[in-house]
């Protein structure tokens, strides 16, 4: 038998880890040759493309409204700028993307657009909603009780809240595929609500004040009877009903 | 703290109108029929598809670093009206010749 051919593990970890950084870097990694030495930049250069173009076409998927927001020109170099800065840090995409709200926030040649970076983050959070965990909804019947001031309910992993000073639902909705643009007056709030129903659809729905705080204040732990305040909680337990959005009915001593 | 707690019957019509106004169906989940397709979305964007008129090498090479940032937004964002600024001049329609404030260097 032979033995086992010997793998210079060390060896392979080392070129790979200097192509990748090349891939961002200006310098190319050593070693490389091609049958014209001037060659060598333009074949190294298709890596560094295919890798930038797969990234800012994994992007433009996850924030579609965004991109039309601002055109495929615009969005495909606004990508590259954002991968320099943010390159991804697992080879799971589905994370990736969680900074570009906050990227556009700071970037200046969109100051002039200021309700971007809300719109990215209902973009980014219905793909969460998407991925994140299975919980079973709990039976309705635990909210009928002697005591409801004791009540206690977690929410389903999927939901996230939204509050923003531009009409982002608005500016989100308008701005799927295939509608046609409309002019939107873009001078109010909106809150909204993201989460997945049982039946895997991932559902984005419009919120008043007080539903996002009633909401917001059960998401942190907060009981029921504290979480609605002074404020009628039906309609935002009417939603999280409607949707199967209640993990667990509890009460506290 | 939130303001003070609503009285119990209070909060128990609110739950009764929540429940009337869903059937109660919470606790009749129906089975979910579809299942998740992990690893489908954003699956790899391996293939050198550059799209046309560029090559596998790239050509665009627009660097927001390098200070040679020239585009501008063309899309929808031209329908939506902010409001003015503090000192009045409108916010959109003037994208063209705004002074980007770019890093130097």
């Amino acid at each position: 038998m032979h033995p086992p051919p010997e793998v210079h593990t060390d060896h392979l970890h080392g070129t790979q880890a200097a192509f990748a950084d090349a891939l961002w870097a200006g310098a190319l990694p050593p070693g490389l040759a091609a049958p014209q030495p001037d060659e060598v930049v333009r074949r190294f250069g298709v890596y560094r493309n295919n890798v930038m173009h797969g990234l800012s076409r994994a992007l433009e998927r996850r924030f579609p409204v965004i991109a039309r927001l601002v055109g495929s020109e615009f969005f495909a170099a606004l990508a590259r700028s954002f991968a320099a800065a943010h390159p991804p840090r697992s080879p799971v995409l589905i994370d990736w993307g969680d900074a570009f709200a906050d990227f556009l926030a700071r970037f200046p040649p969109l100051a002039q657009l200021p309700y971007l970076p809300d719109v990215a983050r209902l973009e980014f959070a219905r793909g969460s909603a998407y991925h994140a965990a299975d919980a079973a909804p709990a039976p309705a019947e635990a909210l009928v009780t002697e005591d409801p001031g004791r009540l206690h309910l977690r929410l389903h992993p999927s939901v996230h809240l939204i509050a923003s000073p531009w009409p982002v639902l608005t500016i989100w909705r308008a701005n799927q595929p295939g509608h046609p643009p409309a002019r939107i007056p873009a001078h109010h709030r909106e809150q909204a609500l993201i989460a997945r129903t049982p039946a895997l659809e991932v559902i984005v729905e419009p919120l008043d004040a007080p539903s996002h705080a009633v909401l917001s204040a059960l998401q942190r732990g907060t009981r029921l009877a504290e979480a609605a305040g002074p404020d009628d909680p039906a309609a935002a337990l009417t939603l999280l009903l409607r949707h199967q959005l209640i993990t667990h009915i509890g009460e506290t001593p | 703290m939130m303001s003070k707690p609503k009285t119990t019957l209070t909060l128990a019509a609110s739950i009764a109108t929540a429940m009337s106004l869903t059937g109660g169906h919470h606790a009749e989940a129906q089975e979910a029929t579809m299942e998740k397709c992990y690893g489908i979305s954003l699956a790899g964007e391996n293939d050198c598809a550059a799209g046309p008129g560029t090559t596998c090498s790239g050509t665009s090479t627009v660097d927001y670093q390098g200070n040679a940032w020239t585009l501008v937004p063309t899309g929808t964002c031209e329908t939506i009206e902010l409001p003015a600024q503090a000192d009045g001049t409108p916010r959109m329609g003037s994208l063209e010749e705004l002074d980007r404030d770019l890093p130097t260097g």
